[in-house]
């Protein structure tokens, strides 16, 4: 019981801390802030055109989650490189701490001012748009929108654990940005995609997540769609966690830990 | 129990050269390196860049897997037994990388604390200590991206201690560091042996290593060149004196003429170290041999100021075993 005490302990000084760490930076917290706005409003302005408020609403309410995408996929799997760049990644390695729990703080860190996100792009969306979310239950609303929050973190966990063995992965987030926006039905239904794509589409959390909240919005039952995303996210964690000791074991047998 | 074991530990690193037409070669950073480390004691790894100190360091702390050989830390293997091994050992390295700079000081201990498992209630009282130790009480607050360089090596050895290891890799903590905090660092790594922890440092400052080394192995290309205590390297490599000649502007074929067959008789080997505007040659001589004036007289027009004879020291030993052919 005290392991299991010590161990949340860890996960959550370690989370404030990496939240300190990404709040403390002005650059990256004005891009934080911005970035999330500037695609609500390119997606928002597009929609508009037709003045159909059915699309003005799936697009509001899909933009909302993209900020979340883009914050965690892309810095995700940047984020050891920065370690590797600051000359901390060898001393997490070296830690008696399994490398996953150390990960988990600083991906969930970055999930959380993803959340934020969210937030800000349903106030932007409500005051400079217009468009006020119909929403018919917000618990449930709120509920699927933790889970993408959650299931996003957990696929940047995933994206995270391959940066330690590959020094160029970092590149594996920013080819995702915007490819997710489509295959996740934030901006484009899923119906429009090609059929070859779907089953990447359904591969990817964030998709179910979204489709719960389109439910919950609509007053239909969002808990399949939340059951599916649970277990795609439970299974990115496995998979992340499996890789991650494989892949330190790679990178100590093929000395990537260090710059040099 | 022996605290550290290293045996004919190898390392060869794969690099790619060429970018149309790629070529893959091998490099042999460490070559058949052995030793061992007693508990308590202060153990020097002496070599020039590139020679496989950090190579050496970082396959006994589990960062990187031998390519042969076998090593462990307090009997625990460091292929196998990591958790163990990294339980146990504390690391430091030189430099301005290792930290975040955007946390405080207190932050970057506490972080770390978590990570390496120092128990919540020993955390406060522990930081506090390493904190007064290192002489940054007072400065924990501030954010470490305004430390000086010796500051932040300073906070880099509290983060090593904070879990109390037994035995502790300090990988040239002090390069980059001014006079009076490399001073402070020596005090604070003797302080280390005082305690009872074994240390492996490796470092480029010869006095460094005979004030606080009990044991020095010579690293070079990957291979230690040889083993022993401060005197014992010192007597085995340079047993003689050192002749050294100011002078300015000798010609580099005058100095190797001073050595080899039709050398001086009893000048084992010349090297000249620049000092401003004028040369300092150094002849390693034998110690019953008098070979001052046969060398002024090699030396010829060449103008020559002070000239002094002194014992050998470390650094001439150490000269001696990386420069040898």
């Amino acid at each position: 019981m005290s392991r299991l005490r010590t161990r949340v302990r860890q996960l959550a000084v370690c989370y404030w801390l990496q939240i300190k760490i990404l709040l403390i930076s002005p650059f990256e917290g004005f891009l934080g802030v911005v970035f999330p706005l500037m695609f609500a409003t390119a997606t928002l302005m597009v929609y508009r055109l037709n003045g159909d408020a059915d699309a003005l609403q799936y697009a509001g309410l899909g933009a909302a989650v993209m900020g979340i995408w883009t914050s965690v996929t892309v810095s995700a799997s940047s984020l050891l490189n920065r370690e590797r760049w600051s000359g901390t990644l060898e001393l997490l390695v070296a830690a008696p701490t399994p490398f996953s729990l150390v990960l988990i703080p600083i991906t969930s860190a970055m999930a959380t001012v993803g959340l934020y996100s969210v937030l800000a792009t349903i106030v932007w969306n409500r005051v400079v748009f217009g468009v006020r979310l119909q929403i018919e239950s917000w618990p449930l609303f709120v509920l699927g929108m933790l889970m993408a929050t959650l299931t996003i973190a957990l696929f940047g966990f995933l994206l995270s654990v391959t940066a330690i063995r590959y020094r160029t992965s970092w590149a594996l987030g920013a080819a995702l940005e915007y490819p997710g926006w489509l295959l996740c039905g934030f901006v484009v239904p899923l119906g429009l995609l090609p059929d070859a794509l779907r089953p990447l589409s359904w591969a990817l959390a964030p998709t179910w997540a979204v489709e719960a909240m389109r439910a919950a919005a609509s007053g239909a039952s969002p808990w399949a769609d939340l059951a599916v995303c649970l277990a795609l996210g439970l299974a990115y964690a496995a998979l992340a966690a499996y890789l991650g000791v494989r892949l330190v074991d790679s990178a100590r047998r093929n000395a990537t830990l260090a710059l040099t | 129990m022996t605290a550290v074991v290293a045996r004919d530990l190898t390392r060869t690193f794969r690099t790619h050269e060429g970018r149309f037409k790629r070529t893959r070669r091998d490099v042999a950073a460490v070559r058949g390196v052995s030793f061992t480390i007693e508990p308590g004691e202060l153990f020097g790894l002496l070599g020039p860049n590139g020679a496989g100190k950090t190579t050496t360091i970082k396959m006994l702390i589990t960062l990187l897997l031998p390519s042969s050989g076998s090593a462990s830390v307090l009997g625990h293997d460091v292929v196998t037994d990591l958790r163990e091994v990294r339980r146990r050992i504390g690391y430091v390295f030189g430099g301005d990388r290792g930290l975040y700079d955007r946390l405080s000081g207190l932050d970057n201990l506490r972080y770390f604390s978590e990570l390496y498992g120092v128990p919540p209630r020993e955390q406060r009282q522990r930081i506090g200590q390493l904190l007064e130790v290192v002489g940054l009480t007072g400065r924990e607050g501030e954010r470490v991206e305004g430390y000086s360089r010796g500051m932040r090596q300073r906070l880099h050895i509290a983060r090593g201690l904070l879990h109390d290891p037994d035995v502790i890799f300090l990988d040239e903590p002090s390069i980059g560091i001014d006079p009076v905090g490399a001073r402070e660092l020596r005090a604070t790594i003797a302080g280390l042996r005082e305690q009872g922890k074994t240390v492996l440092l490796t470092t480029h400052y010869m006095f460094e290593a005979d004030e606080l080394c009990d044991r020095i192995a010579v690293i070079r290309d990957g291979r230690i060149v040889a083993e022993g205590t401060p005197a014992q390297l010192k007597g085995a490599v340079a047993s003689g004196r050192v002749l050294e000649i100011e002078t300015y502007g000798v010609p580099q074929h005058v100095v190797t003429a001073l050595t080899g067959p039709d050398g001086v008789a009893g000048v084992r080997s010349a090297s000249v170290v620049e000092r401003g505007h004028l040369q300092v040659l150094g002849l390693q001589c034998d110690a019953e041999s008098e070979v001052t004036q046969q060398v002024l007289a090699r030396l010829g027009d060449v103008r020559v100021g002070r000239v002094s004879a002194r014992e050998p020291t470390l650094e001439d030993a150490y000269v001696a075993l990386v420069t040898d052919p």
